[in-house]
Formats: C-alpha cells, structure tokens, sequence
C-alpha cells in the first residue's frame, strides 16, 4: 500500500516535472531553428530579426518599454478591477429581478459583439480624460465574462439547500450570503480568468485607435511607433512584454482562485488528495 | 434547551392532513385525496413505490410545496405573527444536501445561523449532536473529505440541532449501501429515542419501515393514495435481534402483502386478487 502510494506520488512529480520542462525544450528549439534560419538566410533585421537580437533590444530599450509598460498595464488593471466590481453588480441585479436581466441582458450581449475597434473612436471623442476613454474601451471588451458568468452562477444555487433556507425562514439577503454568493464563486473566478487576458487586449486596442491621435504612450503605441520606423527589433521587444504581461496576469488570477477555492472545489483540489 | 412543546401532554395529532390533492401543471395527479393524522411521537413511514407521491407529500408537510385541494395543519406552537418558528422542523434530503464549501460544524450551525443567532451556546449544540452522530473530531472536515454515511450523518446532526418537534426524512439512506444504511437505523432510532420527536420517514423498503417505524402508511400510485395504514406493534426498543424475529418477519409480510395487493390493483391484473 505504502509502496504503491510512494510509486504514484514520484509519477506524479515527475508528471509535473514534464509539464514545465517539454514546453520549454520545445520553445528553445523553436528559438534555435529561428535564430539559425535567420542567419543562415541572411534575413534582414527590420523584416525579421532574430530570438538574439530582440533579447539585446530588449536590455537596451527595456528601461523606456518598461515605462510604457507601466501606461498600459495600469489600463488593463483599472479595467479588470472595474470588471470584476461591475460586473458582479450587474450579475447581482440580474439574479435579483428576472425582469432586469431579461430586459437587459441583450444589450449586454450586444455591448459584447461589437468590435471595439469600430466604437474606440467615438468613445474617446466623447470622453475627454485620455485615462478614462481607455478604461472605458478595455473594461466594454473585459466585463462580459464575469457577467455572464456570475449570472449562471448566482441561478445555480442546490434547489434542496434553497428549500431547506427556506424551511428555515432564511431572508432573501441571508440566502444570498449564505447559499448564492458561495455557489457563484468558482463561476465567477471562472469568467475573471477569461476577463484578464480581455482586459489586457482590450487596453492595447484601445490603445491602438488612440495612439494614431497621438495621446498616449503605453507600449501599443510604442509597437506602432516601432512599425512606422521598420525598428523592427523593438517591435518585438514590445509584443514580447505584452505577451509576458497577459501569462503573468492569468497566473495571478489562477492562483487567487485556486487559493479561494483550494477547500471544496473539485477545479483546486491537487491531484494528490484524490 | 427542552421544547415546551415536546414536553405538554398534549395528546392531539401534530399533522392534519385534510383531503389533500396534488395536481402538477402537466395535469399528471400525484397525490389524490389523502387523509392523515399524525400524533406526537410516532414514527410514521411513508411506503410506496416510486413514483406514489411519497415526496410530495413530504414536501406538503413540510411546507415546501403547495397543495392543489385540501387542508394542511400543524400544531406546532406559532410565534406572535402567526408562523410556526424556524427549526421546528427538520428536513433530511434524499441527498447529503450539504454546502461543500462549508466544513462540518458550520453546516450543522446553519440552522442556527440562519435565524441570526449563532453563539456559545448554539456552538455547544452543534458540537453536542456532531458528537452523537458520531463525528467527533471531524468539525472542521469538508463534506468531500468524508464518505456518503459520514455526509448523511452530518445532514441528520443539521436537522437535529434545532431540537425540532417534527423530524420529515425523504429516503435519507436509499444511496447508502446496505452495511451502512443498517447501522444508520440503529443510531436513527437511538437518536429519535432520546427526544421522541414525530417523525415521517419516507422509504420504498419494507423492512426499513417495519424496523424504525411505530405506524406505516402504505401508499400506491397514479394517483398517490394511502391504501393501508398499519401499527407496527413491536418493542419500542429495537435491536439486531429484532430483524430475525418471527413478529418482525410477520409485520413484514402484512406489509408486503398489502404493496403487492396495491401494485396488483394498479396494473390490473386480477389474477393475483
């Protein structure tokens, strides 16, 4: 017993130990073709440069792309936050009155299809505050998932615990904290998680469609400005830290939700327990 | 904390069912003209196949579900605007029916919790009735930490802990397997011994009504009825020993003959009359 529990448990660490060491063997290899295919065809640097050159790009020009950084990812933060905090409102409100949510669920629906890029301009002709009109475009591409999400959640509640809240006398807001709230949760980190990475998208588009005015200075304007000047290095230093960006946002929000759910739900429960 | 209730000598039924009818909104009748009273502490099971409307009528009781026709009373003792107080009656679902994010002592206490008042005395309750089910020294386990007895007890520990008047049980242990279910008879009965509180135990196996019960309404479908209601006269202390004893084996067969008479009349076969 003791010998086979010791057998399964090396299995899976070593399971773990290739979850992170076969991406990046892979992702070195795919480095190594792309840097020798670079220089054995003697492609020029602004069509495409290679993995080396971007990592020396990035030392010299980090510290000013690092700044930009800093523009776009307070956007994609404020944006998230925003998200997180309306969209729970809204899903709140929908679970409370079915005539809310019914008549207004569509419109969120539709808030959601439109492509950003296509109402970005009008957004930030009306709004003024530079900060804010970007806020306003990355949260409109963020605060669906949470919404929808959240919603199905808060109506997922164990019809035989309602019943026995109701047995019991519970007042709407008891049923809520108690029984609502809980079961809406893992739903509602669900559709954060998805919100991150729209977040982040959504503040460089947003981003996009501002820095050809000129406005800003966040690192999508610095991709343009990169694009115009065939500094096609930087531009790849740029993309480089935005992807870095959305992995790292991910992670966080995975971490939170395993670390709020880790004691019951089975989506944070390690493999080892089971 | 002794109920005033359990304790006056009050002799009149607890449960006055009038007539009750149940009629879904697909025009499928699943209760028909059901008459039942039910005195305090008795140990009344409801036994029928499935599909006889026993869970509906448990519903009924307890408040849960609307009857389409007839007259529904309890007499349990009303506070001042009319409604009989939270925790006067207990309800154990077919399932655990337990908040998965909530660890043992905090679900037992969500009765209490639920009606504002969650102190060191409530606190002493719950510890109490984890203990009599039979999980100390798991307060603070998570319900997917146990097994499907365990998460049962729990359930019941719930439903106890409000020292209810009126304890309704919808085929608590027809998930169980048969080792468990055994031993969670016993300590039902146990647990129903200390306080006598007035039970209705749903079930569709004969020889669990006939081991717990004082009394057993037997019940067919399409529509619900109760065609046969029999006293089980039987020691009131029950044991092992008792499920190989002649008088056991002959309440089982009145019952049994009285589920095949129903079934028979059912699907009309007149052969078997």
């Amino acid at each position: 017993m003791r010998v086979a529990q010791s057998r399964h448990v090396r299995r899976l660490r070593s399971t773990r130990r290739w979850r992170i060491a076969a991406p990046l063997a892979v992702g070195v290899a795919l480095l190594a073709v792309w840097e020798a295919v670079v220089r054995v065809e003697g492609i020029p640097h602004y069509i495409l440069p290679g993995p080396l050159l971007i990592a020396e790009t990035l030392w010299t020009d980090g510290p000013s792309l690092l700044g930009s950084l800093m523009v776009t990812l307070r956007i994609t933060l404020a944006a998230l936050a925003a998200a997180a905090i309306l969209g729970s409102a809204i899903a709140l409100l929908f679970s409370l009155s079915r005539i809310l949510e019914l008549s207004l669920f569509p419109y969120t629906v539709i808030l959601q299809v439109t492509p950003i890029v296509a109402i970005a301009p009008l957004i930030i002709l009306w709004v003024r505050e530079p900060f804010l009109a970007l806020l306003v475009c990355a949260w409109i591409v963020a605060f669906f998932p949470v919404v929808a999400n959240t919603t199905v959640g808060l109506n997922s509640a164990d019809r035989n615990l309602l019943a026995l809240f109701r047995l019991y006398g519970a007042s709407t807001g008891k049923t809520l904290r108690y029984l609502k709230l809980p079961t809406a949760l893992p739903y509602f980190l669900a559709g954060l998680r998805i919100s991150g990475g729209l977040a982040l998208i959504g503040a460089v588009v947003a981003e996009f469609v501002a820095g050809t005015g000129g406005t800003e200075t966040g690192l999508a304007f610095r991709i343009l400005e990169a694009g115009y000047r065939l500094a096609i290095p930087r531009l790849f230093a740029a993309l480089f830290l935005l992807s870095v960006t959305g992995i790292v946002i991910y992670l966080v929000l995975d971490f939170v939700s395993r670390l709020l759910l880790r004691h019951w739900h089975e989506s944070a429960i390690a493999e080892e327990e089971e | 904390m002794p109920s005033p209730l359990s304790e006056s000598r009050d002799t009149d039924s607890i449960v006055r069912l009038r007539g009750i009818g149940k009629r879904f909104g697909s025009g499928m009748t699943a209760l028909d003209a059901i008459d039942l009273d039910i005195g305090r502490g008795e140990f009344l099971s409801l036994l029928g196949p499935s599909g006889c409307g026993k869970t509906t009528l448990l519903r009924i009781i307890a408040g849960l579900s609307e009857p389409s026709a007839g007259v529904r009373r309890l007499s349990l003792a009303t506070d001042a605007g009319g409604h009989i107080p939270s925790g006067r009656i207990g309800f154990v679902f077919q399932d655990p029916t337990l908040m998965p994010w909530s660890t043992v002592v905090d679900n037992v206490l969500l009765p209490f919790r639920l009606a504002g008042r969650v102190g060191p005395a409530e606190r002493e309750r719950a510890k109490a009735e984890i203990d009599s089910v039979g999980l100390a020294g798991f307060e603070r386990a998570y319900p997917r930490q146990l097994s499907g007895g365990m998460r049962m007890r729990v359930s019941i520990a719930r439903a106890l802990v409000t020292d209810p008047v009126l304890l309704l049980l919808d085929e608590p242990f027809a998930a169980l397997d048969e080792i468990t279910r055994m031993a969670l008879n016993d300590d039902l009965m146990w647990l129903w011994d200390r306080r006598r509180p007035t039970v209705v135990f749903v079930t569709h196996s004969v020889f669990e009504s006939v081991y717990l019960s004082t009394r057993i309404a037997v019940m067919t479908r399409r529509p619900g009825r109760i065609v046969a209601d029999v006293p089980v006269g039987l020691p009131q202390r029950r044991d092992r020993a008792l499920r190989t004893s002649p008088g056991y084996a002959a309440i089982c067969a009145t019952i049994s003959n009285h589920l095949a008479k129903a079934m028979a009349a059912e699907i009309n076969a007149p052969v078997l009359k």
